[in-house]
């Protein structure tokens, strides 16, 4: 007779173990228990993935070239500023290609002072310009261009994170993945709209001059449509005038309620960006409308008052993504570096933009290219239905043994208990995410189990039959099928762990799981069940076993 | 003792040819399936295809027709429309031509705004994938197969004979197959839980196989003047009767989750269930007739004992 107390306190010190790792995941009991008691239990458990809560999964893209055709148009106007502040004409300063700035000029003599200049962008280097005179064509290293693709998304990761940390979400998820791509993960999120919405804006907000005197020549139309936008940029395609571009206000017409847009004739020129802001608030104006006030940080109030001075009685535009918020005229000198946004928006949607103007722009767009999103009553009636489902599922399994196998099958129920407890704890002490695979896979091993009793315990009847004694025919069962058990689960183990290692997302959740399963089935299979047999046979000499 | 089968003695060898006809015709099915897959042909869902699914919860009943001719008239015509019954549930998905860019979701639930301004409804769920993504899905579930194959193949050829390795492997095949070309047939949407799903029978037929196997193994080494269909046929009946529970248990387990595990559920349960009784029917009339068109003088079972 083996010694059977050892396997007894191994048993229960796996139970107790299992239950305290347990006790996290269910938050009402955890939350009622003594504060002390907290601080020395393990404090996270199971977590439900999002097709359980409801929530939002995003992977997305950041569009690394158009970042660098940003970083080489912010180029292209700090070179025409500077050309400026040298007082030398040029006739034009522009971005031809994605990494390519061509400078042209009337004068050839410039053409050796502007090459001069070159010492003061070293990221770019002289290409094909040899043969011009009047042409000077300079080209992004590609080692910059390596160096901001890069720091695209790490920006973007960056901005990302203070705007969902700003939103407020319980344990957000954002992640790297891969070189480009970006993972997010909203659990339990309530408006899955607006958190998108606050995620993806680009929020590159520009202030930018007015080109009145041209604006009269262009005869805009005062207000359109706002599917009219296309036609009015087409039609003044041909008549725009050099470093001048159409941008649009976004505007509600107060008696219809109905959108317009009222296109403006704005110089490309960027006189201040959102880079300077040290803080976004939302306020409410005179007439209970909410705009955000924007406050600047000491370099760029006073760029702004620099500015605001310069063009007093002209019009600036506030342009957040290419669309015109506002378009005050400068009435004096504004010092003290505050300014507003004002504009047609909601309460929520003032606020959302203080959030993205706090957390800055993103270097580019983003792309959203896989996009899960679970309204949370479809989580409640998914883990309803199935909870229900593998409870029934259960219940039945229970009833079956025990009718089927009496006494021995209310061992392998025990078993079965054992094994469910077993699993939780472990899935508890991983702080795996549970999801809807994850709960079949579940399913899946509690069907291993009984599979491994049933091998036992058919095993041991056979030997019965044969007319072996209990203790012997028992002993003999578990020799004889310990072997196949093994075998079963170490294949079951390998689809398990080539699931996991090359799964991804729900496959992954459901081989976790399934591989863990499979290593507590063996423990109550081979250990749980057979010290109770042992018992039984130890207190006294069973005649008739009860299988 | 309560038995459903007593002491059996069934001729299963005897019936190997109606059982390899009758399989052959189930892999063809697959092939053909697995054919179309490539081809891009099958009823791929949207994980694997790219595209966009949104199901809407209605708080009154909506006929799928009115639905349908609602998003012909603003230009989403390629939808798929499904329903789920009595929970005024709609499915509506639009596959690989659409990407993400062109916000699909968000028109498809202006539509129904716009259009049924009386019957209020929720977005359940919403799913856009691009199409880069589905590639890249596709790839990982080959791999994760074909890798669990070799593992598969190895463990078992190592632990019994070569032969063994191989019976069991395409045993295997023969069940994935089959439900992949019964979910074929029946024009069910390939997802990846669906794909789960086969990996999970995978693991399960192999299970069965293996059980028999292991029989056959013991008894190889016990009996040696029996001829090998004579030891494999009683190895076959020797554990039927726990092939039949085990098999009967996880049944138990899986309809009430096909019937009432929620739409989620549904089709994971449906291809499991499917999997348990090709799985069973594999391991008695494939798997182990499989050995005996490979009879390889049994060396090294024989010699081990």
């Amino acid at each position: 007779m083996k010694k059977v107390s050892g396997r007894l306190t191994l048993l229960a010190l796996v139970v107790i173990l299992s239950v305290i790792f347990f006790i996290p995941s269910y938050q009402p009991f955890y939350q009622a228990l003594p504060a002390w008691l907290k601080n020395v239990m393990p404090n996270k458990g199971i977590t439900l993935g999002l097709d359980l809560q409801g929530g939002i999964h995003l992977v997305m893209e950041v569009d690394e070239d158009r970042a660098v055709e940003i970083a080489v148009d912010r180029s292209v106007v700090s070179l025409q500023d500077l050309l400026v502040d040298k007082k030398i004409p040029v006739e034009s300063v522009t971005r031809t290609g994605p990494t390519q700035v061509t400078i042209q000029f009337q004068n050839a003599e410039l053409k050796a002072q502007i090459q001069k200049m070159l010492d003061d962008y070293p990221t770019f280097t002289e290409t094909e310009s040899a043969g011009s005179a009047n042409k000077l064509v300079w080209e992004l290293r590609d080692i910059e261009v390596k160096r901001i693709k890069d720091s695209a998304i790490n920006q973007a990761l960056e901005t990302i994170r203070n705007r969902i940390d700003q939103f407020g979400v319980a344990e957000p998820m954002v992640q790297r993945q891969g070189l480009k791509q970006i993972v997010v993960q909203l659990p339990g999120v309530k408006e899955p709209k607006r958190a998108k919405d606050l995620i993806k804006e680009t929020a590159l907000l520009e202030f930018k001059m007015l080109d009145e005197d041209n604006q009269l020549k262009l005869d805009l139309p005062a207000r359109i449509p706002k599917e009219k936008e296309a036609d009015i940029l087409r039609e003044a395609e041909a008549k725009l005038p050099v470093g001048d571009q159409i941008l649009f206000e976004r505007a509600v017409d107060k008696d219809t309620g109905r959108e317009y847009r009222i296109p403006y004739l704005v110089k490309k020129r960027v006189m201040l960006t959102g880079d300077v802001l040290s803080d976004a608030r939302v306020s409410i104006g005179q007439f209970n409308d909410p705009y955000v006030s924007i406050s600047f940080d000491a370099k760029g109030g006073r760029e702004f008052e620099r500015i605001t001075g310069d063009n007093v009685k002209k019009r600036m535009a506030v342009v957040l993504d290419n669309t015109i918020y506002s378009a005050p005229v400068i009435q004096e000198r504004i010092t003290g570096g505050r300014a507003q946004i004002t504009g047609t928006f909601s309460m929520q949607e003032a606020s959302d933009l203080a959030i993205v103007l706090r957390a800055g722009a993103l270097p580019a767009p983003l792309k959203i290219i896989q996009d899960l999103t679970v309204g949370p009553s479809l989580g409640k009636d998914s883990i309803d239905k199935g909870i229900q489902a593998t409870l029934f599922a259960g219940a039945l399994v229970v009833l079956f043994m025990m009718v089927y196998y009496r006494t021995s099958g209310v061992i392998a129920d025990f078993a079965l208990a054992l094994n469910l407890l077993c699993l939780m704890g472990a899935l508890s002490a991983l702080n795996a995410t549970l999801t809807l695979p994850g709960i079949a896979g579940i399913v899946l091993t509690i069907g291993m189990g009984v599979d491994s009793n049933v091998l036992i315990f058919e095993r041991i009847r056979e030997e019965l039959r044969l007319g072996k004694a209990v203790r012997l025919a028992v002993d003999g069962g578990y020799d004889k099928a310990m072997l196949t058990i093994i075998d079963s689960h170490v294949t079951t183990l390998i689809t398990g762990v080539a699931l996991f290692l090359f799964g991804t997302g729900p496959i992954k959740g459901f081989a976790v799981t399934l591989c863990l399963g499979i290593g507590i089935n063996l423990f109550t299979a081979l250990v749980g069940t057979k010290v109770i047999f042992d018992l039984m046979n130890q207190r006294h000499k069973v005649e008739q076993l009860s299988i | 003792m309560l038995e459903i089968l007593g002491k059996t003695n069934f001729d299963f060898m005897g019936k190997r040819r109606f059982a390899f006809l009758f399989s052959g015709i189930m892999v063809m099915l697959g092939i053909v399936a697995v054919v179309q897959i490539a081809r891009g042909s099958a009823n791929l869902g949207i994980d694997f295809a790219g595209g966009t699914a949104v199901q809407l919860k209605f708080e009154q009943a909506i006929r799928i027709d009115e639905a349908r001719k609602v998003l012909e008239a603003n230009g989403l015509g390629n939808a798929e429309l499904q329903e789920f019954g009595q929970e005024n549930k709609l499915l509506i998905r639009l596959k690989a031509s659409t990407t993400i860019e062109e916000k699909v979701a968000e028109r498809v639930v202006a539509v129904f705004t716009k259009e049924f301004p009386a019957n209020h409804f929720v977005v359940d769920s919403s799913t856009e994938i691009g199409p880069t993504i589905g590639h890249k899905l596709q790839e990982d579930a080959l791999i994760a197969i074909l890798i669990s194959f070799a593992g598969i193949i190895l463990y078992v050829a190592g632990r019994f004979e070569f032969r063994f390795g191989i019976a069991a492997a395409l045993a295997t095949f023969h069940d994935v197959l089959a439900v992949l070309g019964a979910f074929y047939i029946l024009d069910k949407e390939i997802t990846l839980l669906v794909v789960t799903a086969l990996l999970t029978l995978a693991g399960y037929s192999m299970t069965d196989t293996v059980v028999v196997f292991d029989r056959i193994r013991e008894n190889l080494r016990m009996r040696r003047r029996d001829s090998e269909e004579t030891i494999i046929n009683n190895a076959v009946n020797q554990v039927l009767s726990r092939t039949i529970v085990t098999s009967l248990t996880v049944v138990l387990v899986l309809i009430p989750l096909t019937l009432a595990g929620g739409e989620v559920l549904h089709d994971f349960s449906l291809a499991l269930l499917w999997g348990v009784i090709f799985g069973t029917y594999s391991s008695i009339f494939v798997a182990s007739p499989l050995l005996l068109l490979w009879p390889g003088a049994s060396g090294r079972l024989l010699k081990r004992s």
